[in-house]
């Protein structure tokens, strides 16, 4: 997802990062590419690199907007993720550590919380940081008339107050443990409360390791080391992203030096872009590629034919010939501190056999025919897959009836939940109340496009955020999987990678499961 | 004396075609846009811009300017074009005039250097196959017309930059882009690939067109009486025979401008060249509705020129078309 110019949006909404230690990686054949599961950053030492030094990442698109608190391009987000600062942060395996708040507080009832903010910290234009901002961005991002993306993050805060120059609480409707992993996140940025909008459109003025520098519009934009960064500086001096449209061109640009670091979502991209001086690394995603099944349609809204779909499906048949075997099958949560089993449904391994029994006990005349929406060209298997689940469905009884559409009209579509079954790949999230909350309660904002909900579901999420015992959370939400794969509210399949290449002088750079450029504060080139 | 009466007659007419044409232009890509499945909001957002609330999208649908109705839409767009104002891009955060300033020199300068090549290799193959008809010599220059007219330029254009960068690490387009006047010679080379694939698209139909009108010429009685007063050969073939051939050749040459914008769209893609190509493709892919308006205005106007002055040029080229 990351290097082509129009992703599949929800793959750029991937708000977390992943413990990459904890996945078993496929092996790789290409000598020169390597899974990040040892950690990418052990690859070099720290002390070898030379501090100084301009890098240039090859992307294929620019940012389409500035402004932190809209942005869900991948583009942006990565570009605006080294300029602004968060309450709290994501180290690379997707744990929440300080960040601009050093510390906090929950009450004991759950309903306040205190944030102890970090002191001496400047804006980019040497501004001070303090609680009026925190305010002032927590206040602005509720406020409607922002429409920033996070907002519906923000749904269970009742009010933001300075107490003091470094102090700031908030109190909650409801206790909300997912609050912390949703702070992470650049559209939850802290803004200066004296920047406006417009101010920030053209030049970004963040608390973060790297400064805005300079924008060529549809050619490049450059960031400088800010040498005020509360944490380590960083080590290079600039930041380059280098707009160029074409992955071939981008491979081009690697093999002739002209960049150090691009990253694919394409296999066989990678592939030609691994050579004798470019590594790639295989990073698993927490976005997850799903056949997603509206219950409250025609003949899915009878349980034994979502079951019948979810036996009806070889994973494994599905993953090698749509995207060549690269990844990994998947349950409900690719949280990975939650993360679901794989084996725990139903139909663990295809079995026909069960699968027309389910569509027997359905009250449905057969073939059942299903009208799934495919986008085309959104990301790279997306037409494979459906083709497959159609030959594999068929064998069951279950006609999937392909609408092949171009990527605005499948979001058209999306939106307004128009469809029985949609093909997609969807962005996960750090932590599963972020992940599945909007989809899966009664009263969440995509609960109309997810097309299931129950009780139960609503029961076990509401429990999740009141839950501070981290193995109690864990329980619930395999709960919650259990209860969405016992239920067929959904089919899912498998997750991907992405691919990182880099020059072979770059290191300590760490690639991150959300695709999160983070890690550039740490990357730097030997000698 | 004859361009005067052309002047005379012409201009008003052919203005006010043009006029026509460009405001039947405005008007279809209007509608086409908006025909274009989602808008500006879904397009930054995607399928996130489900999870807005009623008064959030409005936000936005005010923010974008597409909350008016289609009318006042393009009424206003229209008037302010009119005045000079081609809009403003939410993307790049500058006026869409101001874009457009810096990319249409880009593509000038790429169609300019196409339309070189593309006459250079065009007519030397397309005299070169006429000179020996149905010989070696005339099939040989028929295969590399045929080969100009059936690769698909973007294959080229991959093939040739992978090629070179992976086995020389030449690859100048890698670099960022160098205007002109600020860095000739940086320039020349990125701009060298890219006007050498889009030349030689438009080589084969203009070579094609030699080829014929060089036989039909060579048969006429003045290219005999010529020879028969011992012209020298090459004079001959050139203040003769090509000079006779030429206003097909004019012709064809300007229609392929059409040809050449739609390919740089391409070319443009795949050499990270920032023309007008890619202002379009990138605001079609946005959903910028104002900038994509004004930048297609803006080349349908380049077209309309392109064509007055094709027809300028038979006059100068050929007395005949003065005549008639």
């Amino acid at each position: 997802m990351p290097a082509s110019p129009r992703r599949t949006p929800l793959s750029w909404i991937v708000l977390g990062t992943v413990t990459v230690a904890s996945l078993t990686l496929a092996a790789c054949s290409d000598a020169n590419t390597s899974d990040s599961g040892g950690g990418a950053e052990s690859d070099a030492d720290a002390a070898d690199l030379a501090p100084g030094g301009d890098l240039v990442i090859g992307v294929t698109s620019d940012p389409d907007t500035l402004y932190p608190w809209r942005a869900t391009q991948f583009q942006a987000v990565n570009v605006l993720g080294n300029i602004y600062g968060t309450l709290t942060e994501l180290d690379e395996n997707l744990e929440v550590t300080p960040g601009l708040a050093e510390s906090w507080d929950v009450s004991d009832d759950g309903l306040t919380v205190t944030f102890h903010l970090r002191e001496g910290v400047t804006f980019a234009d040497g501004s001070t940081f303090g609680s009026e901002d925190v305010v002032h961005s927590l206040e602005t991002i509720l406020d409607e008339e922002t429409a920033a993306v996070a907002r519906s993050s923000l749904a269970r805060v009742e009010t933001v107050t300075a107490v003091d120059e470094t102090t700031v609480e908030v109190a909650l409707s409801s206790p909300d443990a997912s609050l912390f992993a949703n702070l992470a996140t650049v559209n939850m940025a802290m803004l200066s409360s004296d920047d406006t909008e417009d101010d920030l459109n053209t030049t970004p003025n963040g608390t973060g390791p790297f400064a805005f520098d300079e924008r060529v519009p549809n050619q490049s934009i450059s960031l400088a080391r800010n040498d005020a960064y509360w944490g380590d500086p960083a080590l290079l001096d600039t930041v380059e992203f280098r707009v160029i449209p074409d992955e071939s061109s981008i491979v081009s640009s690697l093999q002739a030096g002209n960049v150090q670091m691009a990253v694919f979502d394409d296999p066989l991209v990678a592939d030609t872009a691994a050579g004798a001086d470019v590594t790639v690394t295989e990073t698993p995603q927490l976005s997850y590629h799903v056949l997603q099944l509206n219950a409250r349609r025609g003949p899915l809204s009878d349980v034994n034919v979502r079951l019948a779909i979810q036996c009806g499906i070889d994973r494994q048949q599905l993953l090698d010939t749509a995207a060549l075997g690269e990844g990994e099958i998947t349950g409900p949560i690719t949280s990975p501190a939650y993360r679901s089993d794989p084996n725990a449904r139903p139909c663990p391994e295809r079995d026909v056999e069960r699968a027309q029994e389910y569509l027997a006990q359905a009250d449905v005349e057969t073939p059942v025919v299903i009208e799934t929406i495919v986008s085309q060209g959104e990301y790279a298997t997306s037409v494979n897959e459906a083709q497959n689940l159609k030959a594999q469905l068929e064998e069951v009884g279950i006609v999937l009836e392909l609408d092949q559409l171009e990527s605005g009209a499948f979001v058209d579509r999306w939106i307004a939940a128009d469809f029985d079954a949609a093909v997609a790949l969807n962005g996960g999230r750090p932590e599963p109340d972020g992940m599945y909350g909007r989809y899966f309660t009664s009263d969440g904002n995509l609960n109309e496009v997810a097309g299931y909900s129950s009780p139960e579901l609503d029961e076990l999420f509401a429990q999740g955020l009141q839950a501070t015992d981290e193995d109690e959370r864990k329980g619930i939400y395999d709960d919650v999987a259990r209860h969405l794969e016992d239920n067929a509210a959904w089919v899912w399949l498998f997750t991907g990678y992405t691919y990182t290449a880099t020059h072979n002088t770059l290191h300590g750079f760490v690639p991150m499961a959300n695709g999160s450029l983070q890690y550039l504060r740490t990357a730097g080139f030997t000698g | 004396m004859m361009l005067e009466e052309f002047l005379h007659n012409g201009v008003v007419r052919r203005v006010g075609q043009a006029l026509f044409t460009l405001l039947g232009v405005a008007v279809v890509v209007f509608v086409m846009l908006r025909a274009i499945p989602g808008d500006q909001i879904t397009s930054n957002l995607g399928t996130e811009a489900a999870a807005l609330t009623p008064d959030q999208r409005a936000a936005l649908e005010a923010y974008y300017g597409i909350d008016q109705p289609l009318f006042s839409q393009f009424f206003s767009w229209l008037g302010n074009v009119l005045t000079g104002n081609l809009g403003f891009s939410s993307r790049a955060q500058t006026s869409v005039a101001e874009l457009t300033l810096q990319a249409l020199p880009v593509t000038f300068e790429l169609a300019v250097l196409s339309i070189a090549f593309a006459l250079v290799m065009g007519i030397l193959l397309g005299m070169l196959s006429a000179s020996r008809p149905n010989s070696a010599r005339d099939a040989a220059g028929q295969v590399v017309g045929l080969a100009g007219l059936s690769i698909p330029a973007f294959l080229l254009a991959t093939t040739l930059m992978s090629v070179l960068a992976s086995e020389f690490g030449f690859n100048p387009n890698g670099e960022p882009y160098a205007r002109l006047l600020q860095d000739p010679l940086l320039n020349l080379k990125q701009m060298f690939l890219p006007a050498l694939v889009l030349g030689f698209g438009v080589a084969a139909p203009i070579m094609r067109t030699t080829r014929t009108a060089v036989l039909e010429v060579k048969s006429g009685d003045f290219v005999r009486t010529a020879r028969a007063k011992g012209v020298p050969p090459r004079r001959l073939q050139i203040r003769h025979v090509l000079r006779n051939a030429l206003v097909p050749i004019v012709t064809m040459t300007g229609l392929q401008f059409g040809y050449l914008l739609g390919g740089a769209v391409v070319i443009e893609q795949v050499f990270s060249i920032p023309g007008i190509g890619r202002q379009v493709l990138l605001g079609i892919q946005q959903n910028e509705y104002a900038l994509v308006q004004s930048t297609v205005l803006v080349i349908a106007l380049a077209f309309v020129l392109v064509n007055l002055l094709t027809d300028l040029l038979y006059r100068i080229i050929d007395p005949r078309v003065r005549a008639a």
